[in-house]
């Protein structure tokens, strides 16, 4: 029963979705079709420009059929050690956004720890932390990767940085919620066992952070993926889905920027499900009821 | 037993005032107070009255402006430190990641106490607020009268001979409270704690207490203490006893006369 109550409006909406696209791709591909039909001089009726407005080499919109396409030609065709396989370029980019995406929940829970537990730290170092994230991550992230460059960083490390410089921000702002969301009673009988602070802390406010952490993990992983791809823009786009879109769009290969589009998608989906799966478990192992099941 | 006239808590002229930005309020005024050890002490008034200031001051939860008071002949400082007391909150505030089993482990984790102590205390509480059987279960599957008697048990868990209860049967329903009122009785009966015990309710407060401070507000402060009259052994139906009611009368007519009834 319930299947079938979410699957029907799913359907309806990527049918929707579907129908469109491809309006909106014979509308935008058939000027330049036109044009060639003209220049050519033949006879042409509407479903051949449906045709090839949807088969054209390099079209301003490719039909969803050519994305699929490649995206079959370049992973189950390609070996996955090619510099032409989206598997490859995926590898690339996930192992620098896991690597960010690491790095920035360290050193997110390593902040909010702090700010918890100084009010110097509280009151300084928060205005840095919401500042660092009002600056355009495309400005910053050249020049983070020329400076690593200079001191001999380079290859994932300072793509992982700039995920990292993204990701730890969400973690901050939901560690200090989640480490201050024991009530005041809470803290009060904590305080009766005369129990030191160590104890407080693991006992009472990193449990409670926890569905916080989660919610800001969530957050975390799909912008750490934003973070690596911006990464891959300014290094020449030599290897990554970033490279994909950087050279897609040198050469016009539209086709070639919409499977990395999609693929970077896909990615983003999938690890934010996964966090989801181990929040799932982690909160079912603690024993809170999980009303977010459903959604 | 000699143990009877052992103080466990006294204050003299314990004042406290909150400075807050519509001035100063003052919560607690001259309080004199002497509990003894094994005696179930109620406290009531209206809101306001200082009743749960001042088992915050004897929890070492505030400080007071100005008097003195001892917990069990030390400073409440240090009787915390020494871990002298158990506080119930109106709240049962069980952690809901942890089960009823960990939650009354909790007190003596944080106290050091060695895994087969721990174990065999859990069952020992669990015994006394009947719970037993209920180890695995987290809070949410236990209704709000069992995770009172959850965190009542965690109270009783390690060795602190005073009780200090602030409304905690508060947010149950009568029944419910009648119920718990009956087994707190026969639990205080058993260890022989001493009791300190906030409530709003006048019925509540005659049948558990041994002695029933009523208190009034506006400086908060102690109108009167009535020693009851009542037997140590006492089943519900003892609430329809002329004594009850004379002593049900009386708390009335303190609390009244202490102004608890103006607006």
């Amino acid at each position: 029963m319930l299947a079938r109550s979410k699957t029907l409006p799913l359907l309806t909406v990527i049918t929707a979705l579907i129908a469109i696209w491809y309006v909106a791709a014979i509308w935008m591909n058939s000027p330049w079709q036109l044009e060639r039909y003209e220049k050519a001089g033949v006879d042409w009726n509407f479903s051949q420009l449906v045709d090839d407005t949807l088969n054209q080499q390099r079209p301003v919109l490719p039909g969803a059929h050519q994305v699929i396409e490649e995206i079959w030609k370049t992973t189950v065709q390609k070996k996955i050690t090619s510099k032409r396989s989206l598997v490859y370029h995926t590898w690339i980019t996930l192992s620098a956004t896991m690597l960010g995406f690491i790095f920035g929940t360290l050193l997110g829970i390593f902040l909010a720890v702090l700010i918890v537990h100084n009010r110097a730290v509280d009151k300084s170092m928060m205005p840095w932390v919401i500042a660092s994230q009002t600056i355009p991550i495309l400005a910053i992230a050249p020049m983070i990767i020329v400076v690593l460059n200079a001191i001999g960083i380079s290859g994932l490390l300072p793509k992982a940085f700039i995920s990292t410089y993204l990701s730890f921000f969400p973690v901050v702002v939901g560690m200090v919620k989640g480490l201050r969301s024991p009530e005041a009673s809470q803290l009060d009988l904590m305080r009766t066992y005369n129990a030191s602070n160590q104890q407080l802390f693991w006992k009472l406010r990193w449990p409670s952070s926890m569905p916080y952490l989660f919610t800001s993990l969530k957050v975390a992983v799909a912008i750490s993926l934003v973070g690596a791809i911006v990464g891959e823009l300014p290094t020449g786009a030599v290897a990554g889905l970033g490279a994909r879109l950087l050279a897609g769009s040198y050469y016009g290969q539209t086709i070639q920027i919409w499977s990395a589009l999609f693929a970077a998608a896909a990615l983003a989906a999938i690890l934010v499900m996964l966090v989801g799966v181990v929040d799932r478990i982690v909160m079912k192992r603690m024993g809170f009821v999980s009303e977010k099941v459903e959604a | 037993m000699n143990g009877s006239t052992t103080t466990v808590v006294s204050a003299e002229k314990l004042s406290l005032t909150f400075e807050t930005n519509d001035g100063p309020v003052h919560a607690l005024s001259e309080v004199d107070l002497e509990v003894k050890k094994g005696e179930f002490v109620s406290f009531i008034g209206p809101s306001g009255c200082g009743k749960t200031t001042f088992l915050r001051v004897i929890a070492d939860l505030e400080k007071p402006t100005s008097g003195e008071i001892l917990v069990n002949d030390m400073t409440p400082e240090e009787a915390r430190k020494n871990r002298a007391y158990g506080y119930v909150f109106q709240a049962a505030g069980l952690y809901p990641w942890r089960t009823i089993e960990r939650n009354i482990a909790l007190p003596l984790e944080i106290m050091g106490y060695g895994e087969a102590e721990q174990k065999k205390r859990i069952a020992q509480t669990l015994e006394l607020v009947n719970l037993s059987g209920f180890e695995k279960k987290f809070p949410w599957q236990l209704s709000g009268g069992m995770q009172q008697r959850a965190s009542i048990a965690r109270a009783l868990a390690f060795d602190a001979d005073l009780l200090l209860m602030d409304e905690p049967f508060g947010a149950l329903d009568e029944i419910v409270r009648d119920h718990l009122n009956e087994q707190l009785l026969q639990l205080w009966d058993r260890t022989n704690k001493t009791i300190c015990f906030v409530t709003h309710s006048i019925p509540e407060a005659v049948y558990l207490s041994t002695k029933i401070v009523v208190m009034s507000p506006r400086p908060g402060r102690i109108h009167e203490v009535i020693e009851s009259t009542l037997p140590r052994e006492r089943p519900l139906n003892i609430r329809e006893s002329r004594v009850f009611l004379e002593i049900a009368h009386q708390v009335r007519e303190g609390l009244r006369a202490g102004h608890s009834y103006d607006e």
